[in-house]
């Protein structure tokens, strides 16, 4: 009998205009803890997705061995009968049932379709003694923090008869403490036979807990270190491998002139809005000139986004605190039109959630945040508008038959393209772009860095959120970094590097 | 539909070095002309189709009933029968453009007819003074469930239940559970009146001739002129034989109408009404930031007000403008039955919802328009008229029209699908 409990042999996924993952490799020991790291993006939880049958077989390529036999999962199900279970990052509990309820969701202790609330009870406790959990397993899960709602998904593996578990950031939202305990039970699940997959950023976890450290870059396997063997593992060693060597996107050229300071915030900080106690953004002061590309590297739950739409009008967060000054008088933000009013564009992340409206046309999304434009008092001009659309349809390169398309009908990249008019529509002074070439392909990004650029040279003052390091590296002129909400450091264009910055990314004050 | 060029982004494989094509995409054009009608066509498939099943509707009964459907008397029997069920059409499709619902209209209306009825029959108030006193009282009712739904943020769905109830309550309070009539004779034309006789005696009702020639050469002008203006921007327009097709066929139509009713007692006062309220909110939702906004907020309110748009006042004036409409609506079916009585409206908001989707309107909002739930409204209006005439009983009715609601739904979902967005 073999000791891998799994192997994953040329696995390959696209998605339309995306090489999700390319010929990837995991092989995973009986019995070990396993770590998969890699940028955002990497593909990680691509993997873990094809894995637990999410992708069902069919939808990938290569081959997939359990215990030496090779398995094909056309649901989660499927791969739940052969002991493979999947705690997602955002957790799949339901608020308003009972621990012992969620732990058996779907799996249910009944007879003839009526439970038996007895063995339920019993069995749930059972399951939360064995995950260290200490309460009454009719308490709702609503009332539960957290960490503790993290053990009850775990409990709920347990349950199935999980042979291999894999954890999507498991430690992401908790805090020390709950990190801590959560990383003990994953060792002690360890020590009763159970193989764990835990996908994470934090380095200083990884290497204490973990056997074995896959590394993915842009889909692909990068290699596997081993611990005890004569592998260096070192956060130094496997941020080298997460970020490689050399610049896989190539960037238009561009010589920087820059102006005088256009935006500056000081002492920024934002509580979250239902947990008012926790600051997502920390006190954070930085500076964007005129002219000038500013990067803001960060992780996922950096507080990048929520540092952006806080100072966008307040579009996130409670008890937002600091001074903002555009060329050096204060102003204020408090609303989007307020915002817009003082030269700030804010060009958001998920285009189809927050940026366009998908059933209606281009000339209609591109003219939404400036209507005044195209219109006398309140009436609408159809041509002003068609025109003011067809301009962009041509400077910007988006590929439709005409501005009547509607925006759900385009490739990611012209959606892009759409949502970065409606702002430059806005005439702006300042752009925070936020994710500008998330899920596009390469053609595309070059086309974006293209607009960026000019609207640098353009004199305007632009600050990139983007989780892809070499995109910062290859654009900006300048790159914060900010772990946990706050800002742990800042690098020129001369002195940056991906290991510098992701060190700063993964730094974690005491 | 199969021909659909569907835009895929032509991208290269995603090699390091690839650099973009600049300029424009000279994207495959057969010839211009076959694509402007193809365009026209996909864009507008829903309410092409729904107006080509109510022609379809229309012919099937007026063979049906031996001709009798389109008879001058029954087509204006039509307009006043349906006139209070479109004017809430027309404010429904809004309130579900915006992304809501709104259950209390029936019983809205029931509650400003009685009202009006215990000023103008108990009270013996002037009926403008009347009527203007009740068109406030339904903006004051929208404006309270808007303030509940914009504001508060409770779902429109519970807050319009709410009032289906309270204003149904305070009706039968108002009234003590019995009608009150006779409305004084100026109101009562509101909704039984016809525009007056004037010049010599043609056989035909001279006013609503003039009225058909005004509107054939206003539509015309109107027409002409918006293809000009295409034209002078270089937009692709219709090719001229189509346009003049396209031209012909609407003239077509108000002729026949026109001489339909002008045969009869000419156009009644409440289609005057009903197309003002059609121009008036057609343009509204067509061609200003408000309707703009309407559409906005229902397609995507993240991204509405991530844009600045003020998504509470947007929402709280569509519920006030429903309120003024669904007051209008029991005014007009209040001087219709020539009372106000406790049972008026029931049924109403269901009715006036089922218009709107017929007419195109997406259950999760941001599509839709105005003239598309009138389109609907006249189709579920022919339906009962048609059904009626031939005798079918109203239980099969109800069967019939809850599956029309169905099929013309699922059409579109079926077809948005097939489509791909």
């Amino acid at each position: 009998m073999t000791d891998l409990i799994l192997q994953m042999r040329s696995i390959s996924k696209s998605f339309p205009g995306v090489q999700a993952l390319a010929d990837v490799t995991l092989d995973v020991r009986r019995g070990q803890v396993h770590a998969v790291c890699g940028e955002n993006g990497a593909g990680k939880s691509t993997l873990m997705k094809v894995l637990s049958g999410v992708y069902p077989h069919g939808s990938y390529s290569g081959d997939i061995l359990l215990d030496g036999e090779p398995v094909e999962f056309k649901d989660i199900n499927a791969s739940e009968e052969h002991g493979i279970v999947i705690i997602h990052q955002e957790l799949a509990l339901v608020p308003f049932l009972s621990i012992a309820e969620n732990i058996f969701l779907g799996n249910e202790h009944a007879r003839a379709g009526v439970i038996n609330w007895k063995e339920t009870l019993r069995h749930a406790a059972e399951l939360l003694r064995r995950v260290g959990l200490r309460e009454d397993p009719r308490t709702r899960v609503a009332d539960l923090g957290v960490g503790k709602q993290q053990l009850v998904e775990i409990a709920k593996a347990l349950s199935k008869k999980v042979q291999l578990l894999i954890l999507d950031e498991p430690t992401a939202a908790l805090n020390d403490a709950d990190s801590r305990k959560l990383l003990d039970l994953i060792g002690e699940l360890r020590s009763h036979g159970i193989t764990c997959i835990v996908i994470s950023h934090k380095l200083a976890e990884v290497t204490r807990i973990a056997d074995a450290i896959t590394i993915l870059r842009d889909g692909r396997t990068i290699e596997t270190l081993r611990v005890g063997g004569a592998d260096d593992v070192s956060e130094r060693r496997i941020i080298r491998g997460m970020v490689g060597r050399d610049l896989d996107h190539r960037f238009p050229a561009r010589t920087p002139r820059l102006g005088e300071v256009a935006l500056a915030i000081e002492n920024w900080t934002v509580h979250h809005p239902v947990d008012a106690h926790r600051k997502v953004v920390d006190n954070v002061s930085l500076q964007v000139r005129r002219g000038e590309i500013v990067g803001l590297a960060g992780l996922m739950g950096a507080g990048r986004t929520e540092l952006a739409m806080s100072l966008f009008g307040r579009t996130y967060g409670r008890n937002v605190s600091g001074r903002v000054f555009k060329d050096g008088v204060e102003i204020h933000t408090r609303t989007v039109a307020e915002a817009v009013r003082h030269g700030i564009a804010y060009v958001t992340e998920d285009r189809k959630q927050y940026g366009l409206h998908l059933l209606d046309d281009i000339s209609r999304n591109v003219t939404l945040a400036a209507l005044g434009k195209v219109s006398k008092g309140p009436v609408i001009s159809t041509p002003r508008q068609v025109l003011a659309a067809e301009s962009f349809r041509l400077s910007m390169n988006i590929k439709a038959p005409s501005v009547h398309e509607l925006a759900g009908r385009l490739s990611g990249g012209n959606q892009q393209k759409i949502v970065l008019s409606k702002w430059i529509f806005t005439d702006p002074e300042i752009l925070i772009l936020d994710e500008p070439t998330r899920g596009i392909d390469v053609g595309a990004k070059y086309e974006i860095y293209t607009i960026i650029n000019s609207l640098a040279a353009e004199g305007k003052a632009v600050l990139v959120i983007s989780s892809e390091l070499p995109e910062l590296l290859g654009l900006c002129d300048r790159i914060y970094a900010l772990s946990a909400g706050r800002l742990t450091g800042e690098v020129s264009r001369e002195d940056a590097s991906q290991e510098k910055l992701m060190r700063y990314m993964t730094m974690v004050e005491g | 539909m199969t021909e659909v060029q569907l835009v895929k982004d032509p991208s290269e494989p995603p090699s390091p070095a690839a650099v973009p094509d600049t300029g424009p995409a000279p994207a495959e054009r057969p010839s211009s002309a076959v694509n402007a009608l193809r365009e026209a066509a996909r864009r507008n498939i829903r309410q092409y189709g729904m107006l080509v099943a109510l022609g379809l509707i229309l012919v099937l009964f007026q063979i049906w009933t031996h001709g009798i459907l389109l008879k001058p008397l029954n087509v204006t029997n039509l307009i006043q029968q349906n006139s209070y069920i479109l004017m809430l059409a027309i404010g429904m499709a809004i309130v579900i453009i915006a992304g809501h619902i709104d259950l209390s209209v029936g019983s809205l209306a029931a509650f400003i007819g009685a009202a009006a009825a215990v000023m103008m029959v108990q009270h013996h108030m002037p009926w403008p003074a009347a009527v203007a006193l009740c068109l406030l009282m339904g903006a004051a009712a929208g404006a309270w469930q808007g303030f509940w739904i914009a504001y508060i943020g409770v779902p429109s769905f519970i807050v319009t239940l709410g009032g289906m109830l309270v204003f149904r309550g305070v009706t039968q309070i108002l009234l003590h559970g019995q009608s009150i009539a006779p409305f004084p004779p100026g109101f009562q034309k509101i909704s039984s009146g016809f525009l007056p006789e004037v010049g010599p005696n043609t056989n035909y009702h001279n006013l609503t001739l003039l009225l058909g020639l005004a509107v054939i050469a206003s539509t015309l002008l109107a027409q002409f002129r918006e293809r000009r203006v295409q034209q002078r921007y270089e937009f692709e327009v219709l090719p001229l034989g189509w346009f003049l097709l396209k031209c012909a066929g609407v003239v077509a139509a108000v002729v026949v109408f026109t001489l339909l009713l002008a045969s009869y007692h000419g156009v009644p006062v409440v289609l005057l009404l009903l197309g003002g309220l059609l121009l008036i909110f057609g343009f509204v939702m067509r061609t200003t930031v408000a309707g703009r906004h309407v559409y906005a907020i229902g397609g995507n309110l993240a991204a509405a007000r991530l844009s600045g748009v003020k998504h509470k006042r947007v929402t709280f004036g569509v519920f006030v403008n429903m309120g003024v409409l669904s007051a209008l609506a029991g005014l007009v079916y209040a001087a219709r039955l020539n009372a106000g009585t406790p049972n008026a409206g029931i049924n109403f908001e269901l009715e006036a919802i089922a218009a709107a989707f017929i007419g195109g309107a997406s259950a999760s909002g941001g599509v839709g328009t105005v003239f598309g739930a009138i389109i609907g409204g006249l189709v579920l209006g022919v339906l009962n008229n048609g059904m009626s005439l031939v005798g079918i009983g109203t239980d099969y009715q109800q069967v019939i029209k809850g599956l029309v609601l169905l099929a013309a739904v699922g059409f579109d979902v079926y077809n948005k699908k097939r489509v791909g967005s």
